[in-house]
């Protein structure tokens, strides 16, 4: 089967100061999920505005070619603040039946009965509900997701999670999740790809079936592989060792101190010295 | 002991306010709004004025010359009611400005818009709006009665220059005021242009536009002042004109009641639709 998303040696570049794509290769199959992490700056959101074919007056060049049906998440809800939230979820679709289908999104995000709200009455994790069954009630074959969940409490994503994995499973649309949390990649996914410089630097199938426990010893490996992807020393018990400025500065020139910091958000909440 | 660390019972006792009983005062302090709405608000400073004037006139503060007692204005008032001048006057006024206000809002938007959507557009046309802006309407009036004549073209065209402005104004701030990100969102769900500018663009700049609307009202009325003062030989203006080489005051001050009531009622039109169409706002307003 073909797949939904081919990208070939893609290149992108923002006014001549360094390139931010350096000739990608990626496929996603049709109904795949797939997660992108990488550091601040390796690109994802790059990659994700190129599907999205929101770059233009970029500079670069490569072949994209993704399916008619694409949406997508932002970080940000995005909703409208002067529509109600149904009149959010079915914004320039046409139809007799469109509103219908507004409404029966909404119930499927568990919003039924606040398709009258104003987006300003909703709490954050109910507005990007809303901001869901606008993506969903478009059938999309290809859904994009940049950090949906980075603003919601810890909870909210907790349950955000599992919306997501029980919608994308009734409506198999091809997904790529853009996250900084490396759990939330494994908890998700089929598929993460970790972003370097420009370029995929690790491409890992998530083989832990549908129940997928942080607390689990193959959860925990995988999550170690791709820390270290990631640039991240953790030993066994999840613990990230300090790395020793000489080394790094030996191993790998371009990451120096400043970025550490950047490492550690992408750990999100399995590291941390006190999580021990 | 005289130190602030007193007991519960000892401030119970010092009859001090405690945290948690209904005369709390700082919920109320911690409030940075303007509060809550007063019934009828935007009434009180008018009838604050008006009481004065009775007062005033009632005690002789006011001498009768002037300014006419209140219940002199009503009595002329009945009066030229009675006789028909003041609705004559009354409906030709209004329908001045009030055909000078729509040609000037419609004129003033499609400007607005044009400038703000598109980069040539506001290239050609923010530059003549601005300088109109520094030029008033009364200073065009000779050059629109060369052009127009002395009749009603002359009088719309000079209210409609009036509001043009405020209006382009205004809405060309809002309209540019939009957050970016909503149109990127309306290129990822595919919105056409014209879906684009009626579900994102006009709501957007909708309260910028009312917002312009409430100052061209006003420009609107000050222009007709104007023109009905030059050149007129009918509506509220003619008649003041009129009066005041009779020198009747009364008559004067019925005309200007007339102005401040259409202007009152005008600006309270606009508020109310602003009111009414921005409900999905959640600013100190509301």
């Amino acid at each position: 089967m073909r797949p939904a998303v081919e990208v070939e040696a893609l290149h992108r570049s923002f006014n001549r100061t360094g390139g931010v794509l350096h000739g990608l290769d990626l496929r996603i199959g049709a109904g795949e999920f797939v997660a992108l992490i990488g550091r601040s700056g390796s690109g994802k959101s790059t990659l994700l505005r190129a599907l999205a074919g929101l770059d233009r007056g970029v500079d670069g060049h490569g072949r994209v070619r993704v399916p008619a049906k694409v949406s997508m998440v932002f970080q940000d809800s995005r909703l409208l603040p002067w529509k109600r939230v149904l009149d959010n979820v079915v914004l320039g679709l046409d139809g007799r039946d469109a509103r219908e289908r507004g409404r029966r999104a909404l119930a499927e995000v568990g919003l039924a009965g606040r398709e009258k709200a104003w987006p300003h009455q909703l709490s954050g994790g109910e507005a990007q509900r809303a901001a869901l069954a606008r993506s969903l009630v478009r059938d999309p074959e290809l859904l994009l997701a940049d950090e949906p969940f980075g603003a919601l409490d810890a909870l909210t994503r907790l349950n955000m999670h599992t919306l997501l994995r029980e919608l994308c499973e009734r409506h198999r649309p091809a997904v790529l999740l853009v996250t900084h949390d490396v759990d939330e990649a494994i908890v998700l996914a089929d598929r993460v790809i970790v972003l370097d410089d420009g370029v995929v630097q690790s491409d890992v199938r998530v083989e832990l079936g549908s129940r997928r426990d942080p607390a689990d010893a193959g959860f925990a490996a995988l999550r170690r592989r791709l820390l270290g992807a990631l640039g991240v020393d953790v030993d066994e018990d999840g613990l990230v060792h300090d790395p020793d400025p000489d080394d790094l500065a030996h191993d790998r020139p371009d990451r120096s101190r400043g970025t550490d910091r950047k490492t550690d958000r992408t750990t999100g909440r399995t590291t941390g010295r006190e999580g021990a | 002991m005289s130190t602030p660390t007193l007991t519960r019972s000892e401030q119970v006792a010092a009859g001090t306010r405690i945290a948690g009983t209904p005369t709390d005062d700082r919920v109320r302090l911690r409030r940075l709004g303007p509060g809550r709405r007063v019934p009828g608000g935007i009434l009180l400073g008018p009838v604050l004025l008006l009481a004065g004037w009775v007062v005033g006139s009632a005690t002789g503060l006011l001498d009768e010359r002037t300014l006419s007692a209140p219940w002199t204005v009503l009595e002329t008032a009945r009066e030229l009611w009675a006789d028909g001048r003041l609705q004559d006057g009354l409906v030709t006024s209004a329908t001045r400005a009030a055909l000078g206000l729509g040609l000037g809002v419609a004129v003033g938007l499609v400007l607005a818009v044009v400038a703000g959507l598109f980069r040539l557009g506001e290239a050609v046309i923010d530059g003549p709006v601005q300088v109109k802006r520094s030029i008033p309407s009364l200073a065009l009036i000779p050059l629109l009665i060369l052009w127009f004549g002395i009749g009603e073209e002359m009088k719309v065209c000079t209210i409609a220059l009036g509001v043009l402005v405020p209006i382009y104004i205004h809405t060309h701030h809002g309209l540019r005021g939009i957050d970016s990100r909503y149109a990127e969102l309306a290129e990822t769900i595919g919105l056409g242009r014209l879906a684009f500018l009626r579900q994102v663009v006009v709501p957007g700049a909708l309260p910028g536009f009312l917002l312009g609307l409430r100052f061209a009202v006003t420009s609107a009325l000050l222009a007709l002042v104007v023109v009905e003062q030059v050149n007129a030989t009918s509506g509220i203006g003619y008649m003041i004109t009129l009066a005041s080489s009779y020198g009747q005051t009364d008559v004067i001050v019925v005309g200007l009641v007339v102005y401040a009531v259409l202007g009152l009622a005008a600006d309270g039109a606009v508020r109310l639709i602003g009111r009414k169409a921005l409900t999905w706002r959640r600013t100190l307003e509301s």
